[in-house]
């Protein structure tokens, strides 16, 4: 199996881990990503406008060589992969949005939202397969662990697609197949207070922590994430005092292989 | 804001979205994670937009607390979209000169070694033209 992969900003720097871990156990189970070419910043945020359309080029652009290239995109960062298929969404839907990034853009052919964007873990549900997950397991995590899927993996559903916005279960079903148990908290698919970590700490603070008191009252021995910016309030903002880890360090580890 | 006639026609055309279509539920405001910082919360600016009172939203640090985490767009019985609305106002706030709600400057103390790169590209888009 080959995909393209986006890798973004964040993941090159603060969250080498996330990325890391997601090459090293995706060579383990037989995918092969490759790295788009010279890819550039997903912008951090979708800006809903109508009216932005320089925003959303980036997204165009790596979209747009996944297309060149024949195959799906795979992302790992939520706040990369949000951005991207949303913009994609647009490509497709919106023809306002379309008609100027493609005018701006003067491409050979066009895009018109043709590639399919999967985040890392739909890759492991949908293609891979949790059951075939499990059979690759070597060393299995036995801990309590509780699941944070925060906002942008999940909303807008009708765009992301990617579970049940309101009760979703993709984290906890991976939590199982490396061995470990769930644990449900509340405010899982609430916002951890993303930027206003830069702007207004308090905001971040009180959001974050609203999570870790959930889950370590619910007798969580870690945390899980696929948000750079969403690990971070949770650790310094939500004052967690167990760890908080990328899903993809923890599926490493299981697969043997961190 | 001179011409409220003529913001009101942007933010429709920003937004893409009907403020009409509200029944007055007050389910986004009841989803909102940031709705006791907002001196106006999501139904308001869905409600001002729809009958034109834009001046109290314009004025408004409300505009600055939104966290565009979807829940109330999510959750809305009537696809409002509340988020967009209040996306549309933030931009017609901050595209005025000198109107940006976080400078360069102000960078260095907001920081520290663990904040990842996210934090400040998604900050510098959302409140910087």
């Amino acid at each position: 199996m080959k995909y393209s992969y986006y890798p973004g900003c964040t993941l090159k720097t603060k969250a080498k881990d996330l990325d890391i871990y997601a090459r090293s156990s995706a060579e383990a189970l037989g995918v092969e990503l490759v790295e788009v070419k010279e890819w550039q910043c997903c912008g951090g945020v979708y800006t809903t406008a109508q009216d932005e359309i320089a925003t959303k080029l980036s997204a165009v652009r790596t979209l747009m060589s996944a297309r060149d290239e024949g195959t799906d995109l795979v992302t790992v960062c939520a706040a990369c992969h949000n951005v991207i298929k949303r913009v994609n969404d647009d490509m497709r839907n919106n023809e306002y949005v379309s008609t100027r990034a493609n005018n701006y853009l003067q491409a050979e052919a066009p895009y018109a939202g043709e590639t399919r964007v999967i985040h890392f873990l739909e890759l492991l549900r949908d293609e891979i397969g949790f059951e075939n997950i499990k059979k690759a397991v070597k060393n299995p995590i036995s801990k309590k662990i509780a699941a944070y899927y925060g906002c942008l993996l999940l909303r807008p559903s009708s765009v992301m697609q990617m579970d049940n916005p309101e009760n979703p279960s993709i984290l906890e079903d991976f939590i199982k197949a490396i061995g470990a148990t769930p644990v449900i908290s509340a405010y899982r698919n609430e916002c951890c207070g993303s930027y206003f970590a830069v702007t207004d700490k308090s905001i971040a603070k009180r959001n974050s922590s609203k999570f870790v008191d959930s889950s370590e009252k619910n007798g969580a021995e870690m945390i899980l994430t696929a948000c750079p910016l969403c690990l971070y309030n949770l650790k310094q903002n939500g004052g967690a005092s167990v760890p908080v880890v990328y899903f993809t360090e923890l599926l490493a580890e299981a697969l043997g292989v961190k | 804001m001179a011409n409220l006639n003529l913001t009101s026609e942007n933010i429709k055309r920003i937004s893409g979205v009907d403020a009409r279509k509200c029944m007055r539920c007050g389910k986004c405001t009841a989803s909102c994670p940031n709705f006791e910082d907002m001196e106006y919360h999501p139904h308001q600016f869905v409600y001002f937009i729809e009958n034109g009172k834009l001046d109290k939203l314009l004025e408004s640090k409300s505009v600055f607390k939104c966290l565009s985490c979807f829940a109330c767009v999510e959750r809305c019985p009537r696809q409002v979209e509340p988020a967009k609305l209040i996306e549309a106002v933030r931009l017609t706030v901050i595209r005025q000169q000198g109107a940006n709600h976080l400078l360069p400057d102000e960078i260095p103390a907001a920081i520290d070694e663990e904040m990842p790169q996210q934090a400040l590209v998604a900050a510098f888009r959302k409140f910087t033209k």
